[in-house]
């Protein structure tokens, strides 16, 4: 090759690798920035009860944004875990007037989670769906349907000592549930990074077929995820229904879309078979910060819907122009060799 | 199966007395009305490079799919290393150390060389684990993987980087080389340049005489008559499920074997 040709190859090179890396560190890069900007324009953000406050309030979302996380690795999405939030919390309530302890309340909303993930994990691989969209649309439905049939449409006030204290209570002013979030992603990061199951799940996201025929066993691991992602709507049960003392079907409305736009806005490819833990975690203390944010400001709460919509469609397309500069990538590579 | 990849394949014997790595007697292989594979013979010496040739519908990739395991012969016997054995399943035939590159390269562009090499046959441990809860070795993988590279000279920058930031000619060159470091006996390679530029192809036809040298049996199905000259020990030309010829591929005889390919009616 000529030395034109091979410093036409570096000079596209440089700046390429520089964008890349740009778009992959930018979440991560936001989230100080918006910290920064949200202390300049009031002093109230930047204190240790705020700030207790917004991990609180993000601690629900994180939970949720790490199962949905699993699943988006896999090409999938779960639409149903807002509802498997209040189904659980409900089935909890119910245990707990049965059974006042609190080890079987835990474990009744995390098994429940658990349960409306096996049935969205084994509609879809079983049922041989094009896509889980429409498995977990159904799930949506009928776990808050069954969730308000059971509970009367009423919420039960009181929940179990132990519950109240993870979900309300606090250390200082670092809230319980902040510990929790933190134990849940350090068990995922493990699974995802240093165990054969992670490494499977981003294998079938990156190719299901080539997954496929070396011999992965790619259902399984799709079932995998859609479980681990209702364990985690139970354990995100737990966190809202000590805070608030209550088994209610309307928890978790919504909760879905803001799992999904955490997963996204932290960096995560929607794509599938791209992001890590660390970007559920970002994404859902930036969409907590934002939200706290402009509480402290005073804006106009319906404007928090617009704010974050604007911020998802940012993110989409940053992983939209990844794909873009990748494949200039692998052409100035192979112009290179 | 389970063998590092830095581990080099043994080395072929050579010369006469060593059986055939594969052999396929009297092949048989019918689509409902369609007679895909009629009576086909192959053999494949360790350290030698066959070029399967053909056009298409010819049969040839009946043929590697049969050899590989995702399809069963209707009659005929396959034979390793002077053994009959039955490919029942692909993981049967990669268990008797016959791996394939498909076109489209099964690759995982999201995971980096050694995490390539390695999917669904992670080393891990410990033992008592269910494999799929195991924890990875993935030093011991970045080695071997490092290692595989450098013996086989595949130039990458960045070992670390996800297999998708990677050239055509680079991506082929990893699938390749997973290949090799799993296939104690048969390489099979589907159009491994159709997809690449020249200096890409260089590269990979090199990759391709190196395996050889280590003693691998290679089997290549290619268009690219130059490239087939230039690295094949011998051609086989299927024809409509029949093998029309076997020869050594030369510049010279090269008008022979198209012609023996596209079915020349004298």
């Amino acid at each position: 090759m000529t030395a034109d040709a091979r410093s036409l190859g570096r000079l596209s090179h440089q700046p390429l690798r520089l964008a890349l890396l740009a778009i992959r560190l930018g979440p991560a890069l936001m989230l100080p920035a918006l910290i920064l900007i949200m202390s300049v324009l009031t002093p109230a953000f930047l204190t240790t009860l705020n700030l207790g406050n917004v991990l609180a309030q993000s601690a629900v979302i994180a939970v949720l944004a790490i199962g949905q996380l699993l699943v988006i690795l896999t090409r999938g999405i779960d639409l149903s875990v807002g509802s498997t939030l209040a189904l659980a919390s409900v089935v909890g309530a119910l245990v707990y007037s049965a059974v006042p302890s609190g080890p079987a309340v835990i474990l009744a909303m995390l098994a429940t989670g658990m349960a409306v993930g096996a049935v969205n994990g084994m509609g879809y691989v079983l049922g041989r769906l094009p896509h889980p969209f429409i498995v977990t649309l159904a799930t949506l439905s009928a776990a808050r349907g069954l969730a308000l049939w059971l509970s009367g449409g009423q919420p039960a006030q009181g929940m179990p000592e132990v519950i109240q204290s993870v979900g309300g209570g606090s250390a200082g002013w670092l809230p319980y549930s902040a510990f929790l979030v933190a134990a849940v992603a350090l068990a995922v990061t493990v699974l995802l990074t240093r165990v054969v199951w992670g490494r499977w799940i981003y294998a079938v996201g990156g190719n299901p077929e080539g997954a496929r025929r070396t011999a992965i066993p790619v259902n399984r691991v799709l079932i995998s995820v859609y479980v681990l992602s209702g364990l985690a709507a139970g354990i995100a049960a737990f966190i809202t229904s000590g805070r608030l003392n209550a088994g209610s079907p309307t928890f978790g409305d919504l909760a879905e879309l803001d799992s999904i736009a955490a997963v996204v806005i932290g960096g995560a490819s929607f794509l599938g078979g791209r992001g890590n833990v660390g970007n559920a975690l970002v994404g859902a203390l930036m969409i907590g910060i934002i939200r706290n944010g402009m509480n402290l400001l005073d804006v106009d709460a319906f404007l928090q819907p617009i704010v974050i919509g604007v911020v998802i469609v940012a993110a989409v397309e940053a992983d939209v122009i990844r794909g873009r500069l990748e494949s200039r990538f692998r052409v100035a590579q192979a112009a290179r060799s | 199966m389970t063998s590092a990849p830095g581990e080099p394949a043994p080395r072929g014997v050579g010369g006469p007395v060593a059986p055939p790595a594969l052999a396929v007697r009297a092949a048989t292989k019918r689509f409902g009305a369609v007679v895909a594979l009629d009576g086909v013979d192959l053999e494949v010496r360790p350290g030698e490079v066959l070029a399967l040739l053909g056009d298409n519908g010819a049969g040839k990739s009946t043929l590697i799919k049969c050899v590989s395991g995702v399809h069963r012969l209707d009659s005929g016997s396959i034979e390793m290393g002077g053994v009959p054995v039955t490919m029942g399943s692909p993981t049967a035939a990669r268990a008797l150390g016959i791996e394939t590159v498909y076109q489209d390269l099964a690759l995982f562009d999201n995971l980096d060389p050694a995490a390539n090499f390695y999917a669904g046959r992670e080393l891990a441990g410990p033992r008592w684990l269910p494999p799929g809860l195991r924890v990875l070795r993935r030093r011991e993988m970045a080695r071997a993987s490092a290692e595989l590279l450098t013996r086989l000279q595949v130039g990458i920058a960045d070992a670390r980087a996800p297999v998708g930031l990677m050239s055509g000619g680079q991506r082929q060159a990893i699938a390749v080389a997973r290949a090799a470091a799993f296939a104690s006996k048969v390489v099979i390679l589907d159009e491994p340049t159709a997809a690449l530029g020249l200096r890409e192809s260089r590269r990979v036809l090199d990759l391709i005489l190196r395996l050889r040298d280590e003693g691998h049996a290679v089997i290549v199905v290619s268009h690219a008559m130059d490239h087939v000259i230039e690295v094949a020990d011998r051609a086989a030309v299927l024809r409509r499920g029949r093998k029309v010829g076997e020869m050594t591929p030369t510049p010279d005889n090269r008008q022979g074997i198209v012609s023996l390919i596209v079915g020349g009616e004298a």
